[in-house]
């Protein structure tokens, strides 16, 4: 009985050391907090892990908590950094603490993805996509799909729409490409992480949808590039802007940026779904590090510096393997000269 | 007397602690209750009680409409019952009453490892197993023989109000047969000698004097289940298809209260759209509460029944 205690004691005693020591180490680590969109966390998380190996006094820490999160904590001044899926919007901006910058860090493209026998290589051409997410064309051998695919033989069976149910940058994108090529559903659904969709079930995060387009047959999705090429889901190819069939790869998705160069703002706050460029694949996106223009700590602001052109320039090489593309080198060139803008005091 | 009024201070000690503990717990209640309203007041000020009975959810408008939620959440949970409740209340009367007491001892841990299986699991299970089961054999033959019915119409997703019963019913029954097994165990040795002594047979017994001894546990367990059932998240989402619409038929896909919270919470930007969700949440709070204070009465008017009975 007294050995327990006594062992009770040694180990609080060990307790309380390791508290008293503790912030001595965790004092020469200077810690950035940031917090946002769950899309890049993924890649995110690579960067910090490598540049921490570079340069190990400064310890990045992300929390994927979803971009609406990130911008809510942003403009609490609760994080050093946020990110996100969708540009903020004017009402977001307002509410923050200050100017904030937002700076691409990746790119991503959202791919078609459809449960068939064979699982044929599909073209979709913009008015035909929009149609079967609006519910107008119901069954896949209908013969504005079938003129579009000559020699695949599509079968004579309802379509099941899938969609994401949860609030997702994934769905603002694809919205955004439908709003964009379909003044209908501009009208009638709009742009948004989360819309009331016309017809489909809705499936909880890529895996959600993945397994609803596995377990229907005959149904039709939309999921991330990475996340449908790593599970070897098969997609088809959308019809770009200049009206070619483009398939989704890293470098068809950079390419939507590179269209997307000549009328790019200042601040970035751009959509480059369907971009110009007859091999830009049109259902793709920038995601964003949102930083205040006027940092509060010069260690921080100096920090988060240093990562934004390591992350601009060699950190594009992990794109690719994880599922994104890298930007485009004008793109990166833009944001070198707005990143000398963040201003610290 | 310095003995015993050492000890009065050490029962007045007790006896105010825990007395604010349990206004602690009274008052947690009422802050959430003020708490979910106060941060819905947009949502409340916009809407009304029409909220309550609109159809339409459409966060790119800013319209929103929680019925289809509401419907999801008590149809759901009340199939879920209609199927956990016999099943339940069967295998507390076998573990209690009729089985060996080694393979009650089994049985009863593995129904009891059943609630600890994370809820995340039984959507996957549902997702990859029952929802293929239910678009392949149970809507097609349910469909052949009770298709006339609007509610028994098949449908040809697999996922929808059924499935996420079906699950739901999976994950209360270990509530409704831990419960009411112990409850079963408390009853009396001499009630039952007393049974069986006039002649009663088994089942007799079981039915006319273990069962209604021990009625009103049961129905609280029941109770448990239900609340259980109308708040489970993740599960549910995964299986339910999402659709925040009112089919007639059972097989149709749905939504629900909590899967919509879950779903559509962490990407709620504005302030509207918040609200919206947030009342959603003092919606389900207030059907549970409801749904609590319907089984206390049921539980009061019991023991009233049984005491003229007795």
């Amino acid at each position: 009985m007294l050995k327990l205690n006594e062992m009770k004691r040694l180990g609080f005693l060990a307790l309380t050391a390791v508290m008293l020591f503790a912030p001595e180490a965790s004092a020469r680590i200077m810690l950035v907090n940031g917090a946002g969109a769950t899309f890049p966390y993924p890649i995110y998380s690579k960067w910090f892990s490598e540049y921490a190996k570079r340069d190990g006094s400064i310890n990045f820490n992300y929390q994927s908590i979803g971009s609406g999160g990130g911008i809510k904590q942003l403009q609490a001044g609760t994080v050093d950094f946020g990110a996100s899926d969708a540009p903020m919007k004017e009402s977001e901006m307002a509410d923050a603490k200050g100017k904030v910058f937002h700076f691409p860090s990746v790119m991503g493209g959202v791919v078609v993805t459809y449960n068939l026998p064979g699982a044929p290589k599909l073209n979709f051409s913009q008015a035909n996509l929009s149609a079967i997410f609006m519910g107008k064309i119901k069954r896949w051998n209908n013969p504005m799909l079938a003129k579009d695919n000559p020699g695949v033989n599509l079968p004579d069976q309802p379509i099941a729409v899938v969609h994401r149910s949860d609030g997702s940058g994934t769905t603002y994108v694809f919205t955004d490409f439908l709003s964009n090529i379909s003044k209908e559903w501009k009208s009638k659904v709009g742009t948004g992480k989360s819309v009331n969709w016309p017809v489909g079930l809705g499936g909880k995060g890529n895996e959600g949808v993945t397994g609803l387009v596995k377990q229907t047959p005959y149904s039709i999705g939309y999921v991330e590039l990475g996340y449908a090429t790593e599970n070897k889901l098969p997609y088809g190819r959308v019809e770009s802007k200049e009206g070619q069939f483009v398939d989704c790869t890293a470098q068809t998705v950079s390419r939507a940026a590179a269209g997307a160069v000549a009328s790019m703002p200042e601040d970035f706050r751009v959509s480059i779904v369907n971009s110009p460029g007859a091999d830009a694949y049109p259902i793709a996106t920038f995601t964003w590090l949102l930083v205040y223009e006027k940092q509060e700590s010069r260690e921080v602001g100096q920090a988060i510096i240093d990562f934004l052109h390591w992350a601009l320039t060699d950190g594009q090489a992990y794109a690719e393997r994880l599922g994104y593309a890298p930007l485009p080198a004008e793109v990166v060139q833009m944001e070198k000269r707005a990143i000398a803008k963040i201003q610290l005091p | 007397m310095p003995r015993s009024s050492s000890l009065n201070w050490q029962d007045r000690l007790f006896r105010w602690a825990c007395l604010g503990f349990a206004l602690l717990i009274l008052g947690l209640v009422a802050a959430l209750a003020v708490e979910l309203a106060w941060s819905s007041r947009l949502a409340l000020r916009a809407f009304g009680f029409s909220f309550l009975w609109t159809q339409v959810w459409d966060p790119v408008r800013e319209v929103f409409g929680a019925l289809p939620f509401i419907y999801g959440t008590l149809v759901t949970s009340a199939i879920a019952l209609l199927i956990a409740v016999p099943f339940g209340l069967g295998t507390a009367i076998f573990l209690a009453e009729l089985a060996p007491p080694r393979i009650s001892e089994i049985i009863g841990f593995l129904v009891e490892l059943l609630a600890a299986i994370p809820s995340v699991i039984y959507g996957l299970v549902g997702l990859f197993v029952v929802v293929p089961w239910v678009r392949s054999v149970a809507s097609p033959s349910v469909d052949a023989v009770l298709g006339w019915l609007p509610v028994f119409q098949g449908s040809p997703y697999g996922v929808g109000i059924f499935t996420a019963g079906l699950i739901l019913a999976v994950m209360i029954v270990p509530f409704v047969t831990t419960v009411s097994r112990e409850v079963l165990l408390t009853v009396p040795r001499s009630q039952r000698e007393a049974a069986l002594a006039l002649g009663a047979t088994h089942w007799e017994t079981i039915w006319t004097t273990i069962l209604p001894y021990a009625r009103s546990g049961i129905i609280g367990s029941i109770f448990l289940a239900l609340a259980r059932a109308l708040g489970e998240t993740m599960a549910v989402t995964m299986v339910v298809g999402n659709r925040p619409e009112i089919h007639p038929s059972i097989f149709d896909p749905g939504y629900t209260m909590a899967a919509v919270l879950a779903n559509e919470f962490a990407e709620a930007t504005s302030n509207l759209y918040l609200g919206a969700l947030i009342e959603i949440g003092l919606v389900l709070f207030g059907i549970t509460i409801v749904v609590n204070g319907v089984a206390r009465l049921l539980l009061y008017r019991l023991h009233d029944t049984s005491a003229v009975h007795v």
